[in-house]
């Protein structure tokens, strides 16, 4: 299949050739049996722990005040290490799916960023906080689905939404080359009822953001929800402790500001973290 | 499902309604950006989908510094009261399997807002045209079969031809023809759904290639222009001057590293 120079987003597949459409509608009883078998397969699950869905009916939602979410490895080990490292935060869910890159997004019960899971955290002393960290790649047809799934059992008046994640600096769009830019830094986008301060400049078009955290922002703007996305441009692409720093600013929002550790608490997580990243990734030892 | 910005809902009853194809070039998309940036539509609503990519980023006919703040999403409505107007446009791909879905929510919608009638802007690849293709203008027309009574005569005299069907064996059988409009995404599909629904529609369509697209779009909103005069050209030009948003810099990346030269 070619490939499109001005698209925007760029997707699993392009389907724009009606051909491979009308093939389907040939297919055999058996194929579509595999197919709905797929399609049952591909569905978003959350699950709350005990305590929590007791309460959820569904007339009754889970009350929430702010809904913290993470995506990628660096956002998730900020999050970790600035956030969840204060020790008064609890494991109260998570969601699982299932897709061609992610074939087990397991249920964690630790603090520490892992691949291939979505958790949520309830925060000890306000349960009306909420921390999600999603680190497993969420397929294009399972990205609306999450949002009305992990929204769906929320209750929305007062929530407000944070997302964080990090995208590679050669997918910024500026006048002058992207080698030049300092990195990483960072950059936000806001849905319209979202009045707070923002730390950091606004996302400049043509620069456009896809993925979890579009999806988590269509949803919260076309549902009238206040949200807000820091995107954070760097060279590395794998956990680093530059990277992870870069999202600092973010924590002078008073929403975000109010929840952090302790300073000895995020150089201990982050040292660990950072040397068991080394560590996996050194060839000789 | 289209959702108003605001609280109340928007009657769109009796407008005309512009949408593009995701199709090659982004033609129709362009196109349709061009129409919102000139006439400088207000947003009216969302039309939320869960068939196309999601994707966000400010305002992209932004005209100062403080309306490039605004958020837009991947399928958004605009609406000119004044022009009996509304343009829905889609920013991303069509998710794959999702075709049919996409067209039975947009039919559903073009339904439930009684559109006076509904154009489709979509181009398709230049590489498959026949040799009786070759020759003449570049762009073709259809029209729904419940349409054809009211526009036929017009798009004729216009001097518009309408897209040529072809064989379904090409080289065997002659006779036995069907549409057919490779890298035209779903206007095929929205079409027949059209037909077959009795909507007032037309698809207006442009061959082309990929690469830097913007004249196509240029060049195709100024043939539907000779036929909906949706801006007057200003005298003694023969096209009106379209603008383009603010949002097509960049189209081809970034700038390049000063140390390659």
């Amino acid at each position: 299949m070619a490939t499109f120079f001005g698209e925007v987003v760029t997707g699993f597949s392009r389907a724009v050739g009606e051909e491979e459409e009308e093939e389907e509608e040939e297919e055999f009883e058996e194929d579509k049996e595999i197919r709905e078998e797929l399609e049952k397969r591909r569905e978003v699950h959350v699950s709350w722990n005990e305590l929590i869905s007791a309460e959820i009916s569904p007339d009754r939602r889970l009350p929430c005040t702010h809904l913290i979410l993470s995506v990628g490895d660096n956002a998730a080990g900020f999050v970790s290490s600035y956030i969840l490292s204060s020790g008064s935060w609890q494991v109260c869910g998570s969601i699982a799916l299932w897709n061609e890159r992610c074939r087990d997004c397991g249920i964690r019960n630790d603090v520490s960023p892992a691949p291939n899971s979505c958790t949520l955290f309830q925060m000890i002393s306000d349960p009306m906080v909420l921390l999600c960290q999603c680190s497993c790649y969420v397929a294009d047809d399972q990205l609306l689905q999450w949002c009305e799934k992990v929204f769906g059992s929320l209750e929305k008046s007062k929530l407000k939404v944070t997302v964080l994640s990090t995208c590679p600096v050669s997918e910024y769009k500026t006048i002058e080359s992207t080698y030049t830019l300092p990195v990483p830094f960072l950059k936000a986008l806001k849905t319209k009822e979202y009045k707070d301060v923002v730390p950091c400049p606004l996302m400049e078009q043509p620069n456009i953001a896809d993925g979890l955290p579009a999806a988590v922002l269509t949803y919260c703007q076309v549902w009238k929800i206040p949200a807000v996305f820091y995107q954070c441009y760097t060279d590395i692409t794998k956990l680093d402790s530059v990277t992870i720093e870069a999202f600092c600013p973010v924590l002078t929002v008073q929403s975000l500001g109010n929840l952090t550790a302790d300073s000895a608490k995020i150089q201990e997580t982050l040292k660990k973290m950072v040397k068991m990243r080394n560590i996996e990734s050194n060839l000789y030892i | 499902m289209f959702v108003p910005l605001g609280k109340e809902d928007v009657n769109l009853r009796d407008y005309n309604l512009l949408l593009p194809a995701i199709s090659v070039g982004n033609v129709g998309q362009l196109a349709i950006d061009l129409i919102i940036s000139t006439l400088n539509i207000p947003k009216v609503g969302y039309f939320y989908t869960d068939c196309l990519l999601p994707m966000v980023g400010n305002n992209p006919y932004a005209t100062n510094q403080e309306n490039a703040k605004e958020l837009c999403t991947n399928a958004e409505v605009y609406a000119l009261p004044s022009h009996k107007l509304a343009v829905l446009q889609l920013r991303s791909i069509v998710i794959k399997k999702k075709l049919k879905t996409i067209c039975q929510a947009l039919i559903s919608w073009i339904k439930r807002s009684a559109f006076s009638k509904v154009i489709l802007l979509s181009s398709c690849h230049a590489y498959q045209r026949d040799d009786t293709q070759l020759l003449g203008t570049p762009f073709r027309y259809l029209i729904t079969p419940v349409f054809q009574k009211f526009t036929a005569d017009v798009l004729r005299e216009l001097g518009w031809k309408e897209m040529e069907k072809v064989s379904t064996y090409p080289g065997m059988n002659d006779n036995e023809k069907r549409l057919s409009i490779p890298g035209g995404g779903f206007t095929k599909a929205l079409y027949e759904d059209c037909c077959l629904e009795e909507i007032h529609m037309a698809v207006v369509l442009k061959f082309c290639s990929e690469g830097d697209n913007m004249p196509d779009a240029f060049s195709l909103l100024n043939q539907v222009n000779e036929w909906l005069h949706l801006v007057e050209p200003s005298n003694g030009d023969s096209h009106p001057k379209w603008k383009a948003p603010s949002s097509w810099r960049l189209l081809f990346g970034s700038g390049l590293p000063p140390a390659l030269f």
